[in-house]
């Protein structure tokens, strides 16, 4: 590979560090290949702007320096053997619930303080395989429990694109890390929105895979039935890229599914033609506009729609009848499921071990103080919702209601071939507008919760700003067909001309 | 006390101490360890007896962070195998289920088990007690995962509990029987004979002492008039099948006499105590569990389709109650020979590999008469476990023709025995240790020459007319030669001499 080839592709050549870390993962793929940029330069670059911007951003828990050092030098190496494959050389931030052996994963719970996996997550050893770099484990709030990265035990995530904001959660770490160019990409985890709805805050793309699509060995469980890993990036082939790089069966996870992974990037980004939906039938749920929703946000999603009818996209009405019904059921089913997932944290093994006089105090001890408010909230409702005499109240008919969420969809995807909406009902809210009020806080996903009970792909895609803070339109498939919603957040995201727009660190 | 367990007829106004008719109820529950390679939800190996503690582990039987469960197809095709050797139904629908509870050898905090829809359901058990046939339902068999286990021990600064993961995740089946048991006997000949049915189908080694198959029971009492009913009581740490025939035992006695005093049963858990021979209370129904028991979303639903049902079945051998009634029908063994002749299956396959298929029945009963005699005889001094015998069927083969031809005596033969050594054919060992029938005339001609010499007075009365004292010089003549003429032989000749001189 030469330098030619590099000015060939259209890359340029980058020179200053801020160039380098505004590159995108495709960019970046063809400078590095074409040797102008090292990985080791680029990884110099993104260290470096960890240490301007996290002072005031707080993207990480932990930053994995002589780790990315050490990845980088072994990524060059092996461009310049030829043997380079799409993610190689690349630095990535990791959610703090994806489990590394070479960095604490804390999943930022004062109960998991230090503690180290003996082992990675796939998605991990996915990339170390193929030669990522990795720069850090990013905030999230604890055990993914939160809208906001405010219940994060090491402090919380700000905003890039106004600091006394929260960056959206779970995932605001590597969703704020990405904004921030404070990493190429990102990948986080998505229960209820925890990818989409930190991305639309953050103005990054994020992409909840069709669950099942990801393997979810070695990402530190919330709720099992919903948990899915996903991208986050600040192109829609970003995270082509990225979900190509991670996606695919994996005979640790029997829940992850044996379909091909079809070549993602290969459907988006400036190679697959002009912005084209015709032929393209997109639902408009009515039941997708709620009490509460901000008039900037419906402004920009409408204008978003109507970018995408302009773009051929043929728009349907459809109906989600059971939408308003998705919110309270998740908050049985993910909660009940946290509290068996959470308890293995007993201080017996690892992690907080508070020792007391009897077993008994031992257990209540570590977990009292080892747990935040919020996860000891969901615990409480999860292990009612099972309690003998309630379970068939709540658990089973929730479960009743996950599957007429699961029809309507199905129903939806015979007319069309994708669903567009908000991603969430506002923007970013301000630090604390919402830790006292635990349902307004989950109001916040109500937009994003119907995928994961249906179990589809959904992708947040910036489309606009409402008080100078990212507006996010969501796009949601057919399970299995990440392909469409890539397909139709590129397209829109291609036509825009405003989208390369940063915060204003 | 909890009044509602116990419903009295004040009317019927019983005296204690009054003669009342009672029936015992009882329903076990069998844990049964899977005889699999690897753990139930992780590539572990299954056989972690000579490892270190808590290394026969990994993320998954450590319950750590992020680690995911996979579902281990042998234990599940053992488990059906089960099932089907049970008579059980093989619903088209099974899951998995977690069952929430918190203790130190439960590194999850949950066990994956199977709650309302088992891999198996409703068969039966056909086993002999006392004598009578019976049948008592199955309720159900399904999969579980062990725990591991507690160390409490001194150390300098007090008492300490040591975890031990290694048997965490191993595999198990829970095989719950209908409460159709009548008495502690019947209880003890119902888990003999389930035991038996594992070991033949290969599901498990059935071992009691290593914790191999383990037994809780529910036992209840009521009068046959119905007037008086206690509550179920569920009786645990029973170790060995006596240990079950006791504590049932002890538990029958102690229901009746309750309720004979006018007392209540109440609803119980009790623990067996070996050494003081009681049950001691444990846990009421108060103290019970929730167990918050939900579907496991980490492990898609059992594939039980009728392609691996099928498969399954195909595996089924002749179980101990059909190969006892054959054998007794095609070689006229009697029903005890039979019984102790299929008790274990390698035992009843070695004696069938070593008459082989053409087998007289008198040859049969000679075979079942060395194994029954002078094997497990053999077996026995030896200390071998009841499935292993002394000798390997083609030893076993070697030696009866070599008995039928008249090779070796049978006394030579039980002398030759104790020395055979492993894979040694007796023919050979019999050579080695010059234990071969002799076919030197000479020497046996000499022994009856010695033998007449020696016995005047018997001479004398055979040929008074009494001819059973013939026998006294056989087996004077056998003895001269170390056992190992043949005795036709001797007798011919002795015959000849005698009639011949007379």
């Amino acid at each position: 590979m030469s330098g030619q080839d590099g000015a060939r592709t259209g890359a340029g050549r980058a020179t200053t560090a801020s160039d380098l870390t505004a590159l995108t993962a495709a960019e970046a793929r063809r400078h590095l290949d074409a040797r102008d940029v090292s990985a080791a330069e680029l990884t110099e670059a993104h260290l470096a702007r960890i240490d301007a911007v996290e002072g005031r951003v707080h993207s990480y828990i932990t930053v994995m320096a002589e780790v990315a050092r050490a990845q980088a030098t072994a990524g060059d190496a092996r461009i310049a053997r030829g043997e380079a494959a799409p993610m190689t050389g690349v630095p990535v931030a990791l959610k703090d619930n994806l489990c590394t052996v070479d960095a604490p994963t804390t999943a930022a719970s004062r109960i998991l303080a230090g503690y180290r996996s003996p082992y990675d997550a796939t998605v991990v050893s996915r990339l170390r395989d193929q030669g990522a770099v990795f720069l850090g484990k990013a905030n999230t709030d604890e055990f993914a429990m939160g809208s906001s990265t405010e219940w994060s035990a090491f402090g919380a995530t700000r905003n890039p694109w106004r600091l006394s904001h929260v960056p959206g959660g779970s995932s605001g770490g590597p969703a704020a890390a990405v904004a921030a160019d404070e990493a190429v990409v990102a990948l986080g985890s998505d229960t209820g929105g925890s990818v989409r709805q930190p991305a639309g805050f953050c103005g990054v793309v994020g992409l909840k895979p069709t669950y099942g699509r990801v393997s979810r060995y070695g990402l530190i469980a919330f709720a099992s039935s919903l948990d899915q890993i996903g991208p986050f990036a600040r192109t829609v082939e970003d995270a082509a890229i990225l979900l190509g790089a991670v996606a695919g069966h994996d005979p640790l996870d029997s829940t992850s599914a044996p379909e091909a992974v079809p070549d993602f990037a290969a459907m988006v980004g400036p190679g697959a033609g002009e912005p084209d939906l015709r032929g393209v039938r997109l639902g408009v749920a009515r039941e997708y506009t709620i009490e509460g929703m901000e008039p900037g946000v419906q402004a920009a999603v409408d204008a978003a729609i109507a970018r995408l009818a302009e773009l051929g996209a043929e728009l349907v009405e459809v109906s989600l009848p059971h939408t308003e019904y998705a919110l309270a059921t998740y908050y049985i089913t993910a909660p009940a499921e946290a509290s068996a997932n959470l308890a293995r944290y007993d201080g017996v093994r690892f992690g907080l071990s508070v020792q007391a006089p009897t077993l008994r105090e031992t257990y209540e001890r570590t977990r009292g103080e080892g747990f935040g408010p919020e996860v000891k909230r969901r615990i409480m409702l999860g292990t009612y919702a099972l309690s003998s005499g309630y379970y068939d109240a709540y658990y089973v008919k929730a479960q009743k209601v996950r599957t007429l969420v699961r029809r309507d969809f199905d129903e939806a995807f015979e007319r069309v071939d994708a669903i567009v909406c908000p991603t969430s009902p506002t923007v970013a809210f301000a630090f604390g507008a919402r830790t006292d009020d635990p349902y307004q806080m989950y109001l916040s996903d109500v937009f994003t919760i119907p995928a994961n009970m249906a179990g589809i792909p959904g992708i947040a895609v910036p489309c606009g700003f409402a008080d100078g803070l990212p507006v996010s339109l969501q796009v949601l498939g057919p399970a299995f067909d990440e392909g469409i919603v890539l397909r139709v957040a590129d397209a829109y995201e291609r036509s825009e001309t405003w989208t390369g727009q940063r915060p204003p660190l | 006390m909890a009044v509602e367990a116990v419903r009295v007829d004040p009317a019927a106004g019983i005296a204690p101490g009054s003669a009342l008719e009672f029936e015992t109820v009882i329903g076990l529950e069998v844990h049964a360890q899977l005889l699999t390679r690897s753990k139930m939800y992780c590539g572990c190996l299954a056989d972690y007896a000579d490892a270190p503690p808590n290394t026969a582990t990994c993320p998954v039987c450590l319950g750590l962070p992020g680690a995911l469960p996979v579902a281990n197809r042998a234990a599940i095709e053992l488990a059906l195998l089960t099932g089907l050797s049970l008579g059980c139904r093989i619903p088209g629908y099974n899951k998995l289920d977690r069952k929430n509870y918190v203790y130190p050898d439960l590194p999850k905090g949950y066990q994956i088990s199977q709650y309302d829809l088992p891999l198996c359901a409703g068969g039966a058990l056909t086993f002999v007690s006392g004598g009578v046939t019976r049948t008592a339902g199955i309720t159900r068999v399904h999969v579980e995962e062990d725990t591991g286990r507690l160390v409490h021990r001194s150390e300098v600064g007090g008492e300490v509990s040591l975890v031990d993961l290694n048997r965490s995740g191993v595999p198990l089946m829970e095989i719950v029987g209908d409460p159709d048991l009548r008495s502690p006997e019947e209880a003890k000949d119902y888990l003999i004979a389930l035991r038996q049915i594992l070991r033949y189908i290969g599901a498990s080694t059935g071992n009691m002492e290593e914790g191999a198959f383990r037994c809780d029971a529910n036992i209840s009492t009521r009068t046959r008039d119905g007037v008086l009913v206690g509550s179920k009581v569920e009786v645990k740490n029973m170790n060995s099948f006596r240990a079950v025939e006791r504590a049932l035992r002890f538990e029958e006695t102690r229901q009746r006499a309750a309720l004979s005093a006018g007392e209540a049963v109440p609803q119980e858990t009790r623990g067996w105590v070996e050494d003081r021979g009681v049950t001691v209370s444990q846990r009421t129904k108060e103290q019970a569990h929730d167990y918050r028991y939900f579907p496991e979303p980490d492990l898609p639903p059992l594939d039980a389709d009728a392609a691996m049902v099928a498969t399954v079945r195909a595996r089924l051998p002749e179980l101990p109650l059909a190969r006892r009634a054959r054998f007794a029908a095609a070689f006229g063994l009697g029903e005890g020979d039979a019984a102790l002749l299929t008790a274990e299956r390698e035992i009843a396959d070695t004696f069938e590999a070593a008459i082989g298929p053409e087998a007289t029945p008198g040859e049969a009963r000679a075979a079942a008469n060395w194994i029954l005699n002078d094997l497990m005889g053999l077996q026995g001094q030896r200390g071998l476990p009841p499935h292993v015998l002394p000798l390997s069927a083609d030893q076993l083969r070697d030696l009866l023709s070599a008995l039928a031809g008249g090779e070796m005596t049978a006394r030579a033969a039980k002398e030759l025995l104790p020395q055979v050594e492993p894979e040694e054919l007796p023919r050979a060992a019999a050579a080695r240790l010059n234990l071969l029938s002799l076919d030197d005339t000479g020497v046996v001609d000499a022994a009856v020459a010695e033998t007449l010499a020696a016995f005047p007075a018997a001479v004398a009365d055979y040929r008074a007319g009494k001819k059973a004292a013939i026998g006294r010089l056989i087996g004077e003549t056998m003895k001269r030669t170390g056992g190992r003429a043949r005795p036709d032989d001797v007798r011919r000749r002795l015959q000849a001499a005698l009639d011949a001189d007379g």
